[in-house]
């Protein structure tokens, strides 16, 4: 299982050397999430929309390792952009990927972009 | 009013600016600051941070907006170059002039930069600012480029500071070298033994470290190639990062001739004051002490001392000893250092704890008489450290066999050091933000604070390194349970109301959005509590489904299924009172087979289908729909079931037919929102097979008509249900129910099943007897009237949900892709398909 995991590490916007063409705006809903096919990874994408800011994180939740954080809830926490693992209610920062509500491992993130109505995100390879 | 001028905004410099806002005494001052950087003041002890993300606005301590909200004119970009005692002005690099009733001076330090030859080549730098990291990480990238092997960096100076930059140039991908003139790493706060723990694990994460090496020459010709340490030894690296320690900012008071130390640094008195009384001088650029003292805590202290001084508060003062205990995860090796972390035998001695095998090691230093911890070293595991952090700034006692204070806890598993709650009220929790244990406790027990994210918000605790957390948390959850307390009366940090009070607004304004209740009446952006609360309330004030605004559901009802633990969902149609014809039998078996779903008989007298994958829901429910079933609401918090015995149908006993008004009940009351789940039951007789008193409403037939009993429950805490009225007809038992199931709904808190919801109503049965039988409130007639209007509203999301190609739209696991989620794997399970177990 460890390889699954290491298959998410958190790219910055400096890194990008890909940036993947992941759909049209009206894909995505507003102040949610939906799951993003990249090769063999699960990208959770998030337009968060109450901030006017697109995320971008692992769908693999590191707690037991289910494929469903696209599936939680997004919201703030004193200001910090976070998403709750539907499972158990994980917490985890859109921004560091850093787990909120206790010392699991923090998520992979990704910068995303969106040009012409196209959603990107970038990946470093 | 009176102008205050800050030059400088580094951390101290704002933690000023925000202290003196807390204060609120921004009538009287005007706050002018001046930052050199362009950049608003950010978090620079966790610049390698921004090495992961690349993100300089989470960084930064507060937005700029947030300057000019608490009215402080933030100059960035503009450094101060001269002060005017005399004349008590300033200027700036461009020439302009501000005067000052009081000046703070919060430069900061800049790196030291030893002077060693060839120091000005190419490819070497500093580590302090965002500037530094963006040039190091271009310079990085150069190398990087066509190189098959990875360049090596070598960062001068093995402090904190250094390894921190070790970390950051190993992030970019380069090969990392710390190259340190003493003996050991980190030689301010790890004995040798300690060290070299650090060192070998360091070693295995790929970071190199040499140690005993004074550079004495940087080689190259343009760039930098190499560091020779001697005649004959060196290292070839293709960068240089240098650590070597830090110097004070302190040219401005030099030129205006302030006192300064003889290796500089602006002398300060115990206000902060320096040799001017106007001017004050915070953080590393002051000499307090003879000492500059280069942590955030002290700094945060001066800047505290300093407001209260300006204020006029003079007694408060800066502390005569400055703890300068340390505790952080250096690339994921705990390291942490407190009190006297080297023992001069005079004073003490040392009890150690090493375990190479485990990069383990624990030294705590003990006095002579062997009752006082004077400090220590951990590294490798430091969970001890808040504890035994505490025990030395407050000397309270310690063991006997002063050993168990940190073997205790490797023998078994917890540390003999007792409650949290036993340090004392003025012991010093959280060090960045001067917390005691008594400004996290009592607010607890006054009842100001509830919750860990409550006592946060107020104390400011654990909001800057972050080390105390664990502690501050420990003191939240043991003063709470020794209150009894575990609820929280309003919702979350984004809605300062009861549930209650949030349906009476929403009601009341017409509220049907989340974003119009933020707007309204909340504040931030919403959360995981919040958001299926509303959806919850919008559904009893209006019967909104799910599928009108998903995205605030919880899971379950944003999918109108019930998730399982591998992330594939459940599907439980209604089988209203449990009858179910043998043609819908057949449908359900179909459904199961074709798409290979577990399948097993609920508590509730329905049938659970389990392993749905979420894009195969929609056509799962139209083969089901199609056959006449509806959704069963077993995803929501919302009517359940109504359970019921076969009664007079069938029953040689039966007095009624509990089926038939089962049916009608469930028929009645289905897709009702709620706080919490609803269910109901119906027994024929006495007997009572249909367990009806388990149940949050529950009917009896007895000779002359229904004994109605509500607010019971099964589950962890059981509750038998209550008689509210007794020998009532069918049409009393459905009026009495709207009005109780109205009044469930409007009042009780979030996540409250009916019977804590009774258990906390003044008053109790008799009381609710009172309102829903002889309306004592008189809102009988419109409990019932918005009841009606929620059954009428009644449709199947499910039938819904599929109708409707932009809704049906969200039940898909990609949405660039029609594939499954491949990251599913189902085992056998007898003769039928469960998901793997967990591995952790």
């Amino acid at each position: 299982m460890e390889t699954i995991i290491s298959t998410y590490t958190s790219v910055n916007e400096q890194a990008v050397k890909t940036w993947y063409k992941a759909g049209p705006v009206e894909a995505f809903p507003d102040n949610g999430g939906v799951c993003v096919k990249y090769k063999d990874r699960q990208i959770a994408v998030f337009n968060f929309k109450r901030k006017n800011t697109w995320y971008a994180c692992q769908n693999l939740c590191p707690h037991k390792l289910e494929m469903v954080l696209s599936r939680g809830m997004i919201g703030d926490a004193n200001s910090l952009p976070k998403v709750a693992c539907p499972m158990h209610k994980k917490t985890f920062s859109l921004e560091t990927g850093e787990n909120l509500d206790g010392a699991l491992d923090a998520i992979a993130t990704y910068p995303v972009k969106v040009a012409d109505n196209i959603v990107y995100i970038g990946f470093s390879e | 009013m009176k102008t205050i001028i800050v030059v400088g905004n580094g951390m101290v410099g704002y933690k000023f600016c925000e202290k003196f806002v807390a204060r609120q005494a921004s009538n009287d001052f005007k706050i002018l600051v001046f930052g050199e950087e362009s950049r608003p003041a950010y978090d620079r002890v966790r610049l390698s941070q921004y090495f992961e993300d690349g993100n300089a606005t989470a960084l930064e301590m507060a937005p700029r907006s947030w300057y000019a909200e608490n009215n402080i004119e933030l100059i960035t970009g503009q450094r101060v170059t001269d002060i005017h005692r005399s004349s008590r002005t300033i200027s700036t690099m461009n020439d302009q002039t501000f005067s000052y009733d009081y000046l703070v001076l919060a430069t900061g330090s800049s790196p030291f930069v030893p002077p060693i030859k060839g120091i000005e080549k190419e490819g070497v730098f500093v580590y302090r600012t965002i500037e530094d990291l963006e040039a190091i990480s271009a310079y990085a990238r150069t190398l990087s480029e066509g190189n098959m092997q990875p360049p090596k960096a070598a960062v001068l100076g093995g402090g904190l500071l250094g390894l921190e930059a070790a970390k950051a140039v190993m992030d970019m991908g380069l090969e990392p070298h710390v190259v340190e003139f003493a003996p050991k790493l980190m030689p301010r706060q790890l004995d040798r033994r300690s060290s070299k723990i650090l060192q070998g694990k360091l070693a295995s994460l790929g970071i190199h470290v040499h140690l005993n090496k004074a550079t004495n020459a940087i080689i190259g010709s343009r760039a930098i190639t190499g560091l020779q340490f001697g005649e004959y030894d060196g290292i070839m690296v293709d960068m240089l990062v240098v650590s070597a320690g830090i110097r004070p900012r302190d040219e401005l008071a030099k030129t205006c001739g302030l006192e300064m130390g003889t290796r500089g640094g602006i002398v300060v008195n115990n206000k902060m004051q320096t040799s001017d009384s106007s001017i004050f001088a915070i953080g590393e650029v002051a000499l307090y002490n003879n000492m500059i003292y280069g942590l955030v805590a002290p700094g945060y202290e001066m800047a505290e001392v300093a407001v209260s001084q300006i204020l006029g508060d003079q007694e408060v003062l800066m502390s005569e000893t400055i703890d300068m205990s340390t505790k952080l995860k250096l690339i994921g090796v705990d390291v942490a250092s407190f009190g006297e972390p080297f023992m001069p035998v005079e004073k003490g001695y040392a009890i150690l704890f090493e375990n190479k095998t485990k990069d383990l090691y624990k030294r705590v230093n003990i006095s002579h008489d062997g009752t006082k911890l004077l400090g220590g070293i951990l590294v490798g595991d430091a969970t001890d450290y808040n504890r035994l952090h505490q025990l030395y700034l407050n000397d309270l006692p310690i063991p006997e066999a002063a050993e168990e204070l940190i073997i205790g806890s490797i023998t078994n598993g917890s540390p003999s050091l007792g409650s949290v709650l036993d340090i004392p009220d003025v012991a010093q929790v959280c060090s960045c933000e001067s917390v005691t244990k008594g400004d996290i406790c009592n607010p607890i027990k006054s009842g100001a604070c509830n919750s860990l994210s409550e006592v946060i918000a107020m104390t400011k605790a654990t909001t800057g390194c972050g080390g105390c957390k664990p502690m501050v948390t420990d003191l939240v959850d043991e003063t709470l349970a020794s209150l009894g307390k575990e609820v929280q009366d309003t919702i979350c940090e984004h809605f300062d109301y009861t549930r209650q009070e949030l349906y009476g607004i929403c009601k009341v304004k017409k509220i049907s959005t989340f974003d119009q209740a933020l707007a309204t009446c909340g504040k931030g952006h919403g959360c995981e509590i919040c958001q299926p609360l509303l959806a919850s309330i919008f559904a009893s004030l209006y019967n909104d489904t799910p599928n009108d605004e998903a995205v605030i559901q919880d899971t379950n009802d944003r999918f109108l299924a019930n998730i399982q633990r591998n992330g594939t969902y459940s599907v439980v149609p209604r089988i209203p009172g449990g009858e179910i014809s043998a043609d819908k039998l057949i449908t359900i078996g179909k459904v199961a087979k074709e798409y290979h779903l577990y399948t097993k008989i609920t508590g509730g007298q329905r049938i659970d289908l389990f392993g749905a994958k979420l894009n195969q829901l929609p056509a799962i429910w139209k083969d089901l729909i199609d056959a006449g079933f509806e959704s069963g609401h077993a995803y929501g918090k919302s009517l359940r079931t109504v359970k019921s015995c076969v009664g007079s149908t069938w029953c040689r006993y039966g007095m009624d037919e509990s089926v038939s008004f089962a049916i009608a009940l469930e028929e009645r009351y289905k897709g009702l929102r709620s706080p919490h789940k609803i269910k109901g039951g119906v027994s024929g007789c006495i007997r009572e097979c249909a367990e009806a008193r388990g149940k949050d409403f529950g009917l009896i037939a007895v000779e002359g008509g229904w004994n109605l009993y509500v607010c019971g429950n099964g589950g962890a805490n059981p509750k038998h249900a209550k008689l509210l009225a007794e020998q009532i007809d069918n049409e009393t038992c459905i009026k009495y129910l709207d009005r109780f199931l109205m009044y469930y709904i409007r009042t009780a808190a979030p996540l409250m099943r009916t019977a804590p919801w009774l258990e906390k109503l003044e008053g109790g049965i008799s009381q609710l007897q009172k309102i829903v039988v002889a309306d004592s409130l008189q809102i009988a007639s419109a409990l019932e009237s918005e009841m009606q209007s929620l059954i009428d509203a009644y449709q199947c999301e499910w039938k819904q949900a599929i109708e409707n190609e932009a809704m049906k739209s969200r039940f898909k696991h990609f949405v660039n892709d029609e594939a499954d989620d491949d990251n599913l794997v189902f085992v056998p399970m007898r003769d039928q398909w469960m998901p793997k177990q967990w591995e952790q």
